[in-house]
């Protein structure tokens, strides 16, 4: 009998899954009173906030579930948050 | 023997926990998991205890993780985490990485604990960290060793008889120190730049260190995910969740709490979890038995 010992996944392979779909709320970078502080991008549970160049920042709108925790705690206020019609 | 890479490719680094995984919205857990692996760098190899994490990471056939992962079972995470060092010393490859076991409230403090408890006596060179959703959320929500006081879970719910959990926070920190092991620290993820520093620190020590990091659960707590990071700095601020470092055993650093002292009553309003106690003109007593607990908190670690 051939045992296959434990489930082996390949690393990184869950970007597959477009938790994008989930979203309510969808996030709106404005890019312009942004102060380059990066606190959307450390605070992002999905990993989905990228720096384009300094004080500019951008979301994937692939994967970001609409948390709203960017908007709520972007330093400057440059992120609003509105209802998402699909 | 062929020689395998233990470690992921160093370009990957930037984010080791990839997006997809399957947490809920504004999930703190998630990004504690990503701060932690952010600090540690590629060169780890981590184990996880069933719970939350291990159920939104691993979605079979489908990983999240971009360094090397290992889930046995909910209670040996610590245990796994011990023969992986070990394996690792007796091929000699120990400098080629640090090992990194995790786990939840739950499959820490309570089904955990006597792997963990071993781990940390046998001085295996691992940093355990626990992430601290306070229930067992993955299941639905019932309380573990270390839900606070007065919360509602499933399994300790409010009612004309009950104001919910019976039971006080599991004091975690002390139990993992009074192994004698060198590094306890407890953070939240509200402050990320201290979870770097604190992971690249108990990196940086040989033997076991114990780590606990404060993750809302935006679910379980009943709060809007939107505050996750609010709620968090909240715990922090009025002391029900003390942050400090222990070096062998003795408390050396502490975030102190903020002057003039936040109510608890703040932190509370803003959770379901703890809506019962604002119901009634009698909560207001059990309020002010969550302020002892803060304040007791507050003096025991110096946090004012």
């Amino acid at each position: 009998m051939r045992l296959d010992l434990g489930a082996i996944a390949k690393a990184g392979t869950s970007k597959a899954n477009q938790t994008g779909s989930w979203r309510n709320y969808k996030p709106i970078f404005h890019q312009v009173k942004c102060i380059g502080c990066g606190l959307c991008k450390i605070y992002c549970p999905e990993g989905c906030v990228t720096m384009i160049e300094k004080k500019k920042y951008t979301v994937d709108y692939t994967y970001c579930k609409g948390c709203g925790i960017c908007a709520e705690e972007c330093s400057s206020s440059d992120i609003e948050m509105i209802v998402e019609e699909k | 023997m062929s020689t395998t890479t233990l470690t992921a490719p160093k370009e990957q680094s930037c984010t080791l926990l990839a997006s997809g995984h399957t947490a809920c919205t504004g999930c703190g857990e998630a990004l504690a998991a990503k701060l932690v692996l952010g600090a540690a760098g590629s060169d780890i190899i981590v184990t996880d205890a069933t719970g939350c994490l291990e159920v939104f990471t691993t979605r079979f056939p489908q990983s999240s993780w971009e360094v090397p992962f290992i889930h046995s079972l909910f209670e040996n995470s610590a245990a796994v985490a011990s023969g992986v060092e070990v394996a690792l010393k007796a091929l000699g490859r120990q400098n080629e990485a640090k090992v990194i076991a995790q786990g939840g409230d739950g499959g820490t403090a309570d089904i955990g604990l006597q792997a963990l408890s071993g781990m940390l006596e046998r001085g295996h060179d691992i940093l355990y960290v626990c992430y601290d959703n306070e229930a067992y959320m993955n299941t639905g929500v019932q309380r573990s060793g270390l839900t606070p006081f007065d919360c509602m879970t499933t399994t300790s719910p409010c009612g004309e008889l009950s104001w919910g959990n019976k039971h006080n926070k599991k004091d975690m920190p002390s139990i993992a120190a009074a192994h004698g092991i060198p590094y306890v620290a407890t953070a939240s993820v509200a402050f990320p730049k201290d979870i770097e520093n604190k992971v690249k620190k108990a990196l940086s020590i040989t033997g076991p260190k114990y780590m606990q990091i404060h993750s809302p659960c935006p679910l379980g707590w009943r709060s809007n995910p939107q505050l996750t990071i609010k709620v968090a700095k909240l715990a922090v601020q009025t002391g029900l969740y003390p942050i400090f470092e222990m070096e062998n055993g003795k408390v050396t650093k502490v975030r102190k709490v903020t002057t003039p002292k936040t109510p608890v009553e703040e932190y509370l309003k803003i959770q379901g979890r703890f809506a019962h106690l604002f119901k009634s003109p009698k909560g207001k007593e059990e309020i002010q038995k969550i302020q002892e607990i803060a304040d007791r908190n507050v003096e025991k670690y110096g946090l004012a």
